[in-house]
């Protein structure tokens, strides 16, 4: 059981304030990677019995896949892995959970078909006369669990149509009832209500006096510090540092956690900042954002900052007109923007470079000149048909100016690089001669090499007059290529900052909490 | 912490009440009160319809699709389906007779577990496919439907097997009653109760309806939805052989073509009986009233003179209202989700 004696971590500073003693789950120098993308350098995590452990970190830190090595999902390329004092490798999900590991997903992962009460005890329903499942026991089970928990959800009614807070519900009452050693919990307030936040809260300390280590991730600094004992934060797939919530500040998580330098890898050109182009105002749908309002001009980067989730692309998409909104209007070069029609959109003269290029973006099998020229088929076609020679040469022309590596406009473009496929996507919004530019995540999975180059690109497109939203969960990036900078928070806009007066920290604490909490916040100005 | 934020109401659940409608709502109903309701219409036009030597026929009739439904549902839970059933079943049923061609003694429980393995064989070929190239189902017994049945053609070429080639008591079964049931339908009563308390009862038929409901989220949660794949189209492939053997029993003669298109006719009495296409809900009772229907409306179409042509037609209708009647539901549930959901935020 001695587990404090794994003998020097491979990687990562080793952690001073290790009390030798039972770690229920120890995670030393973890690594993941996924073909030429490291999703894990330096996993290293500690939980011990009767303690709530933070882990925090920017998007695309590590945290998610660190979960799924815990979870069994991923098997990690390297590193050690002590459960209860025994080294372990898991293979499947069965493994971990056979191992006293129970994960709650950011995503709620329930059946929909299935009744609440199933859901809850899938494989391990109890068993009446002759064998069978006893679904009055079952169901007895279920309504005891939910009384502890004190929600009334009816346990004979079917997943589907339960709201997101409801599921979560169900997901701790399926782990409750598994009795977990460890509780691992992804994000489980993100979409929770005060009073729900309160009662997880309520469990969670119960279930930690009874011994169990929970694991919680959150990007609510509030949370973390009311809740945790320990936070443990992740930099760029690494191990940074691990602390006792009470010998530490915000300020100091932050800076961790943003800790490193903002180069010259985004280089921004001065552009001429001229006539306003895009003016939102009061967009609203229900349930996702509120209250958007703001302005993009000719030549201007606009960056929108926050946390996956906030509702940043579902902006976007309203704006395109891919969703409907329910409040607002937008307004592009002084007129008014017809809702709910991407067609109009286009004509208008809006390009939407989406964020999941292979399932949105491209169509993955087709040529690269046909997926160049998609927008473009109403122009190329003569008598309706479309002429190979005149895709070809309109594909050439952009393409060309953009640099983009084929061996020939007529390879599919699943055989490019993730760089690349970018560029052909930007291409093809570019052959429609955009007035504004919407690029959602432009370099998301794109190696550092071609990301300089996209991102000098799109610099070049704002050069031109082009007026630029970029959406874009990586700080950096942020800081370095936008003018203006709009952060959003669970569906609002909680700052804006110009470049000059953009810094990580302030951005960071706009995307974390809700408006006018902590410390440092004194100088955000808060857009209404 | 943000005492501000909004408190949600929780919406009241009523459970009395819910039991009651989850009854009405319950896929089997509409088609169980179609079937009744065709009955009458028909016995009322034509009122030899219910005389008992018509009965047995319909009976007789339905037999060997409730069997080969209550397979192919186990499948479609799964969100799988397997289009090679009709060609399984020829190779079962011409199996069947050339086993008592050249064994004729053999004891007639032997020639049922034979058929029965050998369906089960070809079922797992099906499954084995399925799960190791991750190919849609729909594609690969689309192509094991060909290929089945081309081994058929070749095996049998020209000959058949007549009813008069087995041993009497083996085509009786097909004939005698017990309490007006003939025989063989009293065995396809019990497969569906057997397997309809497996899927409702048993943890491993439970699994079925949580892969076919989110085969990824079954996978997280550490089920084996391979293996359980690869069971259901074996138990499908067996009692795919079941229903070759007492098509053999039932039927004048076997040969290559023996069980040609039988597939289609099964997966819509699945559809119609209230499994989902995309698997996850309905049962094999559902499936297997399906199957009742769709075989007595042939009959009874017949019974009141209606044209061969719109007896296929209402067929038609009858698969399209039962998936539109399937989107509607879903479609009003994901609009409740979003109406919750807005209350969150």
């Amino acid at each position: 059981m001695v587990t404090g004696t794994v003998a020097g971590a491979p990687s990562g500073e080793p952690h001073t304030d290790d009390a030798p003693g039972a770690a229920l789950l120890s995670l030393r120098g973890a690594s993941k990677t996924f073909g030429p993308v490291i999703a894990l350098a330096d996993g290293t995590i500690d939980i011990r019995p009767g303690e709530i452990h933070a882990l925090v970190g920017e998007n695309g830190a590590g945290k998610s896949t660190l979960v799924k090595i815990l979870a069994g999902v991923h098997a990690p390329d390297g590193g050690e892995f002590v459960v209860n004092g025994e080294p372990v490798s898991f293979r499947t999900p069965a493994d971990s959970k056979a191992a006293g590991i129970s994960v709650i997903y950011q995503e709620p992962t329930l059946f929909p078909d299935l009744s609440v009460a199933e859901n809850i005890f899938i494989g391990r329903q109890p068993k009446g006369a002759a064998g069978l499942i006893s679904r009055g026991e079952m169901r007895r089970q279920a309504r005891a669990l939910f009384d502890t928990l004190g929600v009334p959800i009816d346990p004979d009614r079917i997943a589907e149509g339960l709201s997101i807070a409801d599921q979560q519900i169900i997901e701790i009452a399926k782990a409750i009832s598994l009795d977990a050693n460890v509780l691992v919990m992804d994000e489980p307030t993100a979409a929770l209500s005060g009073v729900e936040v309160e009662r997880l809260f309520g469990v969670a300390r119960g279930l930690r006096d009874k011994g169990t280590g929970i694991l919680f991730i959150s990007h609510r600094f509030d949370e973390v510090f009311a809740l945790c004992d320990r936070i443990t934060v992740m930099r760029d797939g690494r191990y940074i540092a691990v602390h006792t919530t009470a010998d530490v500040t915000v300020p100091q998580i932050v800076r961790e956690m943003v800790g490193r330098d903002v180069d010259a890898l985004y280089p921004k050109e001065d552009a001429v900042i001229g006539d306003t182009v895009l003016r939102v105002e009061g967009l609203g749908r229900a349930g996702v954002f509120q209250n958007i309002s703001f302005e993009v001009r000719s030549g201007e980067i606009v960056g929108l900052a926050g946390l996956v989730g906030a509702g940043r692309t579902e902006v976007a998409r309203a704006i395109f007109g891919i969703d409907r909104y329910d409040t607002g209007q937008v307004t592009l070069h002084g007129k008014a923007l017809k809702p709910h029609s991407p067609q109009a959109a286009i004509e208008a003269g809006i390009g939407f470079v989406p964020e999941d290029r292979r399932k949105q973006g491209l169509v993955m099998d087709l040529s690269v000149a046909k997926n160049a020229t998609l927008t473009l088929r109403n122009r190329l076609a003569r008598f309706g048909l479309i002429s190979g020679s005149r895709e070809t040469s309109a594909a050439n022309d952009w393409s060309g100016r953009l640099r983009v590596k084929t061996g020939s406009q007529q390879y599919s473009v699943s055989t490019l690089s993730g760089g690349n496929q970018q560029k052909v996507v930007l291409a093809k919004w570019l052959a429609t001669e955009p007035t504004l530019l919407i690029v959602d995540e432009p370099t998301r999975g794109i190696d550092v090499g071609t990301k300089a180059e996209v991102h000098r690109l799109i610099s070049d497109l704002a050069g031109r007059g082009i007026a630029i939203i970029m959406i874009s969960s990586e700080l950096p990036e942020v800081l370095g290529m936008a003018d203006r900078i709009l952060v959003m928070h669970e569906g609002r806009i909680t700052a804006e900052l110009p470049r000059a007066e953009a810094t990580a920290e302030l951005v960071m604490h706009a995307a974390t909490s809700s408006e006018g909490t902590s410390t440092t916040s004194a100088t955000l100005e808060t857009s209404r | 912490m943000s005492a501000a934020r909004g408190i949600r109401p929780t919406a009241p659940s009523s459970t009395g009440l819910s039991a009651i409608g989850s009854f009405f709502r319950a896929r089997e109903i509409p088609v169980a009160g179609a079937l009744v309701a065709l009955i009458i219409v028909t016995t009322l036009v034509n009122p030899r319809f219910l005389s008992p030597q018509s009965v047995k026929d319909l009976m007789l009739n339905a037999t060997i699709v409730i069997i080969l439904a209550v397979g192919q549902a186990l499948v479609i839970i799964t969100r799988n389906v397997d289009l090679s059933i009709g060609s399984i079943l020829g190779l079962v049923a011409f199996g069947t007779g050339t086993l008592f061609d050249v064994a004729p003694g053999l004891p007639i429980p032997l020639v049922f577990l034979a058929g029965m393995v050998f369906g089960a064989a070809l079922g797992a070929i099906n499954g084995a496919l399925v799960t190791a190239a991750k190919v849609p189902a729909l594609v690969i017994t689309l192509g094991t439907m060909y290929i089945f049945r081309g081994v058929l053609t070749s095996w049998a070429g020209s000959k058949q097997y007549f009813s008069g080639d087995n041993p009497p008591e083996f085509g009786a079964l097909s004939v005698d009653t017990f309490f007006g049931v003939p025989i063989i339908t009293l065995v396809a009563l019990v497969v569906v109760i057997a397997v309809g308390v497996f899927m409702h009862a048993v943890r491993s038929g439970r699994d079925l309806y949580a892969i076919g409901s989110d085969p990824d989220a079954a996978r997280l949660f550490g089920i084996s939805v391979s293996k359980r794949v690869l069971a259901a189209f074996v138990a499908s492939g067996a009692l795919t052989g079941l229903a070759g053997v007492l098509y053999t029993s039932r039927y004048n003669s076997v040969g290559a073509l023996t069980g040609t298109g039988l597939e289609l006719d099964v997966v819509a009495a699945v559809v119609v009986g209230g499994v989902a296409i995309s698997g996850g809900t309905g049962t094999v009772v559902g499936a297997a009233i399906g199957a009742i229907l769709l075989s007595t409306i042939t009959s009874s179409l017949t019974a009141t003179r209606v044209d061969k042509f719109w007896q296929q037609a209402i067929v038609g209708v009858l698969i399209l209202s039962a998936i539109i009647i399937d989107r509607i539901v879903s479609a009003r549930t994901a609009r409740k989700l979003r109406v919750n959901e807005a209350r969150d935020v």
